[in-house]
Formats: structure tokens, C-alpha cells, sequence
């Protein structure tokens, strides 16, 4: 990683960083990349989008079909190495990269350094972010994604970057990290089960009484929201790239 | 059992006290709770779509999820913590060589002065156990719970042999006289409210009964004394074999596995393999594990520890024990990745952490012996007919709280994973599925490929109205099932975004 421009006391910033937009925003839900776009060029990040990503595999194995998923995790990782960071807003597609690698693959040393630079979109914020300004009223509450939560480990940096918007209130709801019932093709495979799942967790957000239910997960959110739109409780979904892009106060420029 | 109730023979021979009145019983569940389940299961996900209709799915859900909220399943206190490093590692200290530490066990369960049988498959465990009881004349047997037992269909088999079978755990007994199958593996009915159970015991004693548990718990007991004087045998589980002792240790909390182990002039024990573990003193590791773990208790109020039957001036114990020792098509599992199942202390932590198996109602849905993620993984690995239930690992969302809340730390999740890409392999009726991923890859491994696939969405969100996308095969279909579809139409539009930033960025630079 090469040193550019760094926060006081952060690491140093990677020079080159590359968006992993995952294939579910590409196909139905671009507004998180956007957001994540925005955010980092707010924070003076230039990303740029290799062509060629399509999708890491994940829902390939998922589904009982690891041949499949590691042909296209060897296409991800000669795709995304030339990049010092990776970023996604795809907290499970970050999980599946760090978790699964070694057990889709005997990875390389340089592979494994690959994924350990791949942050998933609140790590990257945390650790090159502070200069960022954040203002925003009203109210959330955090879904904690099942993979991001349990898979990554990562529950308490996206708290952390909410903690940091000024004006905004976090409330927590009981089962923040109950499974909202997306589980990739499981969605699909059992909606009955799954929508059900949903509305359990939409009546605990609505319960609470937030504006918003944040998540960093895309999936869990098109679920979450496809859900509240059509017949669950009228509860309001976004991603937590988008709340933050919202909440960006734009840096005075010095005259 | 059923068969017997259903043909109305069973009053005339009746020999239990606790379950007399059995014909005035008429259980109300679906099918696929039965005690026996059904040999023509249907498809998995008929299963789960009739579930949460049933009447006891959701109040069952709420009962559940209160209960994962109020024991923070899955996580440990320090101490616990502690404990579950050791356990995890002492359940798998045997499995590089189960086969040594069994060979140990019998010896000194045999030096005890018990007899060891070994079942490779449940009808072995039957004709062993069936023929111990004919030995003995037996007529009636008392059971303390034992999923060992569920998994041979022990009641079913004594029962058509005209040997009576009462079980002796409370929530085992209800679901007995309900004839369904446990919906977990330490709280068998805790699908039932207080209520249902009030209407059971009401309608086998004719009489109204009060819910209050402990007028509930006062009418079983006052009808299972008899039985376990009555009883020439007693049948029970064994939740850990130490190999160095011989040494049979049962965890309890309302104590009948003490009288189930003493009482009658027979105890038979049936234990599956993977339950030896290396020393007596790891019961000190394992049994405050699997009472914080399945009850969130220090410990639970008995523990039983057998050391062979009845000795010379000794005042209690049987005459005889015998210890089964069920494979069920476990070793096979001894050697790959599957074999972490192995480790399972059975304690119920990850059917109460799971999400689907709470919506659900709790574990008969499954249709199989083991409902839950220790189900999904367990059941394809059993059985006369192995991988009947490999469709089960499909159902779960793979959200990983069975593997925080398992006290030995087995990676149900991965499991699950591997047990999909097994039968995904082996199933003739995936092949359309296969074909369908690897086209998918071969599409997805090109740019080209990847565009396509966005523009055809593009097409078709631009084209054809909800209505229609909802009803077009593949996954769109089920997620229609109660779902806004996402936007088709703007397929690709992040990218197409991004170009132009990237343009108008280079142009500013190009100009400034
Ligand atoms: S898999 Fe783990 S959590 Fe589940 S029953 Fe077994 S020991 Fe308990």
C-alpha cells in the first residue's frame, strides 16, 4: 500500500482503491454503490470500477455449487489484484471473501493480502474517514446482516460510523441481529418461510419507532424493503452507504 | 404406538398406569408430527408452507424467540467461555480413533459387570433390545428420554410387539400421549402451551385438569409412580460414556432417569457412538457445558452416574444392564469434514438460536427425528435409508447463529454448505439446476457475459409488467411470494453512472 495524504494516527491511506460493487447492485439495487462512491470522493478517495467484476461466487456456493463459486472467486481475485484497497457496500459478499476463500481454495499469500485489504464499506469509512463531516436528524435503527455480523465479525463499526452523524438518533431494536429471512437463494426457495422471517423483523423495527432501518447488506435490504412495500409493516429501509452519503456536510472551501 | 391406539386393542391388555384412558386421546396435529413419520414424506417445501399455518406455529415462534432473547444464545460468559474451549476439544479428542476408545468403554462396562451390544443400523437395535425384553418376560418398560431411541422407533416396535412403553420426561410424556415426535431435543413438547396440555391430560382422565404446572406436573407424576414400580424395564439415553471408567452419565432435572436406571430389574442403555468421551473427569468440562447451554443452567438438579448393575449388598440398581451402542451410519461420517457433527452434546442451543426453525414452530416440520441446524446436518448422514432427508440442509438461511450458540463450536453452517454441494451432486432431479449454475458461471466469467445478463434484465423490467416477471420460472417466482420485485429496469444504471462521473471528471481535468 502506497502512503498518500493520511489522517492523523490512521494507516496509511491506499492509493489506488477499487469498488466491488457486487452483482446484486449491478442487476437490482445500485443506489448503495452510488452512495459508496460519493461517500469516498467526499473523503477525497478516487475509486475506481474495474470492468470486468461480475460476482464473487457466493451465491454459486450457497446454493451447493462451489465448482461454479470458485470459478468465479479466481476470476474476482485476478480482477481485484492490482488494487491496494477493495471496497464494497456487500457486507455478506466481504464476509464470503474473507470466510471462504480458504476453503474454496488453497489460497496464495498474495491472495489471502488481497482479501485482508478488501473492507467492506463502514471499515473503510472508520479507518480513513475522520476527517468526513456528518450531520443528519432523525432517527435509525441498525439491522445487523447475518454474514457481516457473525461471518465478518463486524457489528460494531457500522455503530460506530452512525454514532459519528450528528443529529441522529440510534435505537437499537431487540433482535438486531435476528436473520431477516433473505439468505440468498433461500428467499426464494422458501418465501413463505422468509417473508415470514421479515415480518418478524420489520415488527420489531416499526415497534421502535425509527425513520429509517439501516442495514449494510443489499440483499437483506431488497428483501427487507420489497417486503415493507408490498404488504408487511410500513417500516423504511436504506443502506447505510446512502444514510451517510445524506448526511454529508460539505467541506468548506478555504476562500 | 398409533396402530395400537387406532385399532382399540389396547385397554383390554393395559398395563400402564400412566397411560390408561389413551383411547378417549384424539390428537390434532398434521401428519407430519407424528410419532412415526411417514415413510412418503412430502417435499420439503410443502412441509414448511403448511407449518406456519399450523395453530401453534406462532405462538410457538413468540415462545422461542422470547427465550433465545432472554439466555443471549450464543453468548458466553467468560467462564463458559473457558469450558467451551475444553469441550470443544474433548469431544473431538476421540474421533481420530473412536473405534479405541469404544473397544475401552466396553471393557470396563463389561469389568462393571453390564453387557455391551453393538447395532450397526436401527433394526440391529431393535432385535437387540427386543430380545432382551423377551428374555425377560418384560411386559412394560419405562423410558427416560432418549433421542437414540426416537431415531430406532424403539416405542413403535416394543409397542407392536405387545411390550408397553411409557415415557418418563415430562414433556416426552405429553408428546407421547399426543402422538407426535419431540420438537426438541430437550424440550419435547415446547410447542405446547400450557393449555394443550391442560386439554390432553383432561381428555385421557375424562375430567377437567387445571393448567397450572404445577397441578400438571403433580398428575403426571401421580400417574407415572405406579409405572416405575410396575415396570420390569427401564430404557434410557446416555448422555456421556466415559471410556476409562465405564461410567454412564445422565443429566436430568426431574430425576425419573434415576428411577427410569433403578427401578426395574432391566435397564437398558442406548447410546450412538459419538457419545464416549476419553475420561470420567471430563464430565466435569461437559456437563456444566451442556446445562448452560440447553437450560442455562450451573448444572442440572440430577446427575445420574451408572457403574455397572445391582452389587452384592447394594440396595437398588438393576439385575441386569445392557449398554447399545447405535452407529446409524455415523462412522462413515469419521474422516471428512462432516465428522465435526460427531462432537454434538445434543443440548438444543441451535434449534432455540435459529430463526427458521423458530418460524417454523419448532422442529416437526423438518419431518425428520432431529429438526433444526443440528437436524439438517445430522439427519442426511442417518438412517436405513441414507440421504432421505439431504434436501434438509436447503432449509436454513445460513445465518450463522447455530454456530455461536453451539456450546462445542461445530461450523453447522459450513456443514450445511457442503451437505447442499452433496446433494446437489448426487440428486438426479438437480441435474436442470446444475446445468443452470454452470451456464451461469460460464456467462458470468465474461464481461460480455455479465452485460448480457444485464441488459436481458433491463429488457425484461422494461417490457413485461410485475404481474408477468412474478410468474416466469426461476427464483423470480418465489420471491414474488410477498415481495415488491427490485426495479429490472434499471439494470446496469450504476454503471452507466459511474461512466459518465468518470467522463466529467476527466473533462474537468482535461479543461482545468
Ligand atoms: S450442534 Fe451444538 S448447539 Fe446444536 S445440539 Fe449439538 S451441541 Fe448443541
Amino acid at each position: 500500500m502506497r502512503d498518500v495524504e493520511t489522517d492523523a494516527g490512521a494507516p496509511p491511506r491506499p492509493a489506488r482503491v477499487a469498488l466491488f460493487t457486487s452483482c446484486m447492485a449491478d442487476l437490482a439495487a445500485g443506489g448503495p454503490a452510488r452512495a459508496t462512491v460519493e461517500v469516498l470522493a467526499a473523503m477525497g478517495v478516487t475509486v475506481e470500477l474495474p470492468r470486468g467484476q461480475t460476482c464473487c461466487g457466493q451465491p454459486a456456493l450457497n446454493s451447493g455449487h462451489p465448482a461454479e463459486a470458485g470459478t468465479l472467486l479466481d476470476r474476482w481475485l485476478r480482477i481485484f489484484a492490482p488494487y491496494d484497497a477493495v471496497v464494497t457496500p456487500s457486507g455478506s459478499c466481504a464476509a464470503y471473501l474473507h470466510h471462504h476463500l480458504g476453503r474454496l481454495r488453497a489460497p496464495a499469500p498474495e491472495h489471502r493480502a488481497l482479501v485482508e485489504r478488501t473492507y467492506e464499506f463502514s471499515q473503510f469509512v472508520m479507518a480513513y474517514g475522520s476527517g468526513l463531516r456528518l450531520r443528519l436528524r432523525g432517527s435509525v435503527t441498525y439491522h445487523d446482516s447475518c454474514h457481516m455480523a457473525r461471518t465478518l465479525g463486524e457489528r460494531r463499526t457500522p455503530r460506530q460510523l452512525l454514532g459519528r452523524i450528528e443529529g441522529l438518533e440510534v435505537r437499537e431494536m431487540a433482535g438486531c441481529d435476528t436473520c431477516c429471512g433473505f439468505g440468498g437463494t433461500f428467499a426464494a426457495k422458501f418465501p413463505d418461510v422468509s417473508v415470514a422471517m421479515a415480518d418478524t423483523k420489520l415488527g420489531t423495527a416499526a415497534a421502535g419507532g425509527a425513520d429509517w432501518l439501516v442495514a449494510a447488506d443489499p440483499g437483506c435490504l431488497l428483501h427487507l424493503g420489497g417486503r415493507a412495500r408490498q404488504a408487511g409493516p410500513p417500516v423504511r429501509t436504506r443502506h447505510l452507504a446512502e444514510l451517510v452519503r445524506d448526511a454529508l456536510v460539505p467541506a468548506e472551501v478555504p476562500a | 404406538m398409533s396402530e395400537h391406539r387406532r385399532d382399540g386393542t389396547r385397554t383390554a391388555g393395559q398395563r400402564s398406569s400412566a397411560l390408561a384412558g389413551r383411547e378417549r386421546l384424539h390428537p390434532d396435529r398434521p401428519e407430519w408430527a407424528a410419532g412415526d413419520i411417514p415413510p412418503h414424506r412430502r417435499p420439503l417445501p410443502l412441509i414448511t408452507r403448511d407449518a406456519l399455518t399450523v395453530r401453534t406455529a406462532r405462538p410457538t415462534h413468540d415462545r422461542l424467540a422470547a427465550l433465545n432473547e432472554e439466555r443471549h444464545v450464543g453468548t458466553w460468559t467468560p467462564e463458559v467461555a473457558r469450558l467451551r474451549e475444553q469441550g470443544a476439544a474433548i469431544r473431538r479428542e476421540t474421533l481420530p480413533d473412536l473405534e479405541k476408545y469404544l473397544a475401552q468403554l466396553t471393557g470396563n462396562v463389561e469389568r462393571n459387570g453390564g453387557v455391551v451390544h453393538r447395532a450397526a443400523t436401527p433394526a440391529e437395535a431393535r432385535a437387540v433390545i427386543e430380545r432382551i425384553a423377551r428374555e425377560n418376560g418384560v411386559r412394560l418398560a419405562v423410558k427416560s428420554k432418549s433421542m437414540a431411541t426416537e431415531e430406532i422407533h424403539l416405542n413403535a416396535h416394543l409397542t407392536a410387539q405387545g411390550i408397553e412403553v411409557v415415557e418418563t420426561d415430562l414433556g416426552e410424556y405429553i408428546v407421547q400421549l399426543a402422538d407426535e415426535r419431540p420438537s426438541h431435543i430437550v424440550g419435547p413438547a415446547l410447542h405446547k402451551s400450557r393449555q394443550d396440555v391442560a386439554d390432553l391430560f383432561g381428555q385421557l382422565a375424562g375430567d377437567e385438569v387445571s393448567g397450572e404446572p404445577e397441578d400438571l406436573a403433580s398428575f403426571a407424576r401421580t400417574r407415572l409412580r405406579a409405572d416405575f414400580k410396575a415396570a420390569d424395564m427401564g430404557i434410557s439415553g446416555v448422555n456421556f460414556a466415559a471410556a476409562d471408567t465405564g461410567t454412564l452419565a445422565l443429566v436430568t432435572n426431574e430425576g425419573n432417569a434415576d428411577m427410569v436406571t433403578s427401578q426395574p430389574r432391566v435397564h437398558v442403555a442406548v447410546m450412538t457412538v459419538e457419545k464416549v468421551i476419553p475420561r470420567f473427569a471430563d464430565l466435569g468440562v461437559l456437563i456444566p457445558l451442556l446445562c448452560d447451554a440447553a437450560t442455562k443452567q450451573r448444572v442440572s438438579v440430577y446427575q445420574t452416574l451408572l457403574n455397572g448393575p445391582r452389587r452384592e449388598g447394594e440396595t437398588d440398581g438393576p439385575e441386569q444392564l445392557h449398554l447399545v451402542i447405535l452407529d446409524n451410519g455415523r462412522t462413515k461420517a469419521l474422516g471428512t469434514p462432516q465428522e465435526e457433527v460427531l462432537a454434538c452434546i445434543r443440548c438444543g442451543n441451535c434449534q432455540i438460536s435459529c430463526p427458521v426453525y423458530r418460524t417454523v414452530g419448532g422442529g416437526h416440520p423438518y419431518s425428520a427425528v432431529y429438526g433444526g441446524p443440528i437436524g439438517a446436518v445430522l439427519s442426511p448422514l442417518l438412517g436405513e435409508r441414507p440421504n432421505q432427508d439431504s434436501d434438509l440442509p436447503f432449509l436454513s438461511s445460513l445465518c450463522g447463529a447455530c454456530y455461536d450458540a453451539c456450546p462445542v463450536k461445530i461450523p453447522i453452517p459450513d456443514l450445511l454448505v457442503n451437505l447442499r454441494a452433496a446433494h446437489e451432486r448426487r440428486q438426479p432431479a438437480a441435474r436442470t439446476a446444475r446445468a443452470g449454475w454452470r451456464a451461469w458461471a460460464l456467462a458470468w466469467r465474461t464481461e460480455t457475459g455479465f452485460r448480457a445478463t444485464m441488459a436481458g434484465a433491463r429488457l425484461a423490467g422494461r417490457l413485461l409488467p410485475d404481474g408477468v416477471l412474478a410468474r416466469l420460472p426461476g427464483p423470480g417466482r418465489g420471491w414474488a411470494r410477498g415481495r415488491a420485485l427490485p426495479p429490472l429496469r434499471e439494470a446496469g444504471a450504476f454503471r452507466r453512472w459511474f461512466r459518465r462521473q468518470e467522463e466529467s471528471r476527466d473533462r474537468d481535468r482535461r479543461q482545468g
